[in-house]
């Protein structure tokens, strides 16, 4: 399991190279990065900075990464999530799995996001042209997340 | 008890202050919210029931039934946005 939380950048080839390493049981790898975008919720969005909580965040991480491993057949996880000002176009979030088969790892890295998203302490503030602002939880994370309770494994 | 208490992102900001140590006779969650409220202003307006915010207690998300102990970890945030 890989999980860092830090302010530089990443790679989505490198840490998926790093998830094969010397693994050649990996039949499939599934991976999502999140991008800061230039509008959110009809205004020009010119910076943003995400801030966490050093110590749950992690634990935070961790704890999902264990649930998808018990949900879904899995060889390995990654979860990479910036913090600090980001500009448009930056790379936010990186969810990669590794499985021996496609479904495992597009479930679970699924269901990696919708949890992050609702459940990882971060907090994201927009710079816009009229200030700053902190963006409000959307009802359609908490959906999105609450779907895989229904569920039935696998 | 004494508690740490730690504030985050639109709270720490409204409050002005990012973390306190608290001197707390209660029991639960529920008390220490109520300890807060009664401070008025803006600790009764973002705390205000139906409002909506999180407690984390030792870095786990908890409701506000839950006991606290001497010395915990208490935090208090806005519904988490990241990804």
């Amino acid at each position: 399991m890989n999980i860092r939380v830090q302010t530089e950048v990443f790679d989505l080839g490198t840490e998926v190279e790093a998830l094969r390493a010397g693994r050649l049981d990996v039949g499939a790898v599934a991976s999502f990065v999140g991008y800061a975008r230039d509008i959110n919720d009809g205004s020009d969005v010119t910076a943003m900075t995400l801030e966490h909580y050093p110590g749950m965040t992690e634990k935070a991480l961790v704890t999902l990464a264990d649930e998808a491993a018990v949900r879904w057949s899995l060889i390995d996880v990654s979860i990479v999530h910036r913090v600090g000002r980001l500009l448009p176009g930056d790379p936010i979030v990186l969810v990669a799995v590794a499985s021996r088969h496609r479904g495992d790892a597009f479930a679970a890295c699924e269901y990696l996001m919708d949890a992050l998203k609702t459940r990882a302490p971060f907090w994201k503030k927009e710079e816009t042209p009229t200030g700053e602002r902190w963006v409000d939880a959307r009802e359609s994370d908490a959906a999105a997340a609450s779907r895989w309770e229904a569920k039935p494994q696998g | 008890m004494r508690l740490r208490i730690l504030y985050f992102a639109r709270m720490r900001e409204r409050f002005g202050v990012g973390e306190e140590s608290l001197a707390f006779d209660g029991a639960t969650v529920a008390d220490l919210l109520e300890v807060l409220r009664a401070r008025g202003g803006v600790w009764a307006e973002e705390l205000a029931p139906g409002r909506s915010f999180r407690v984390a207690l030792n870095q786990h998300l908890v409701t506000p039934d839950v006991p606290l102990t001497d010395a915990a970890e208490v935090a208090i945030f806005p519904p988490v946005t990241g990804g």
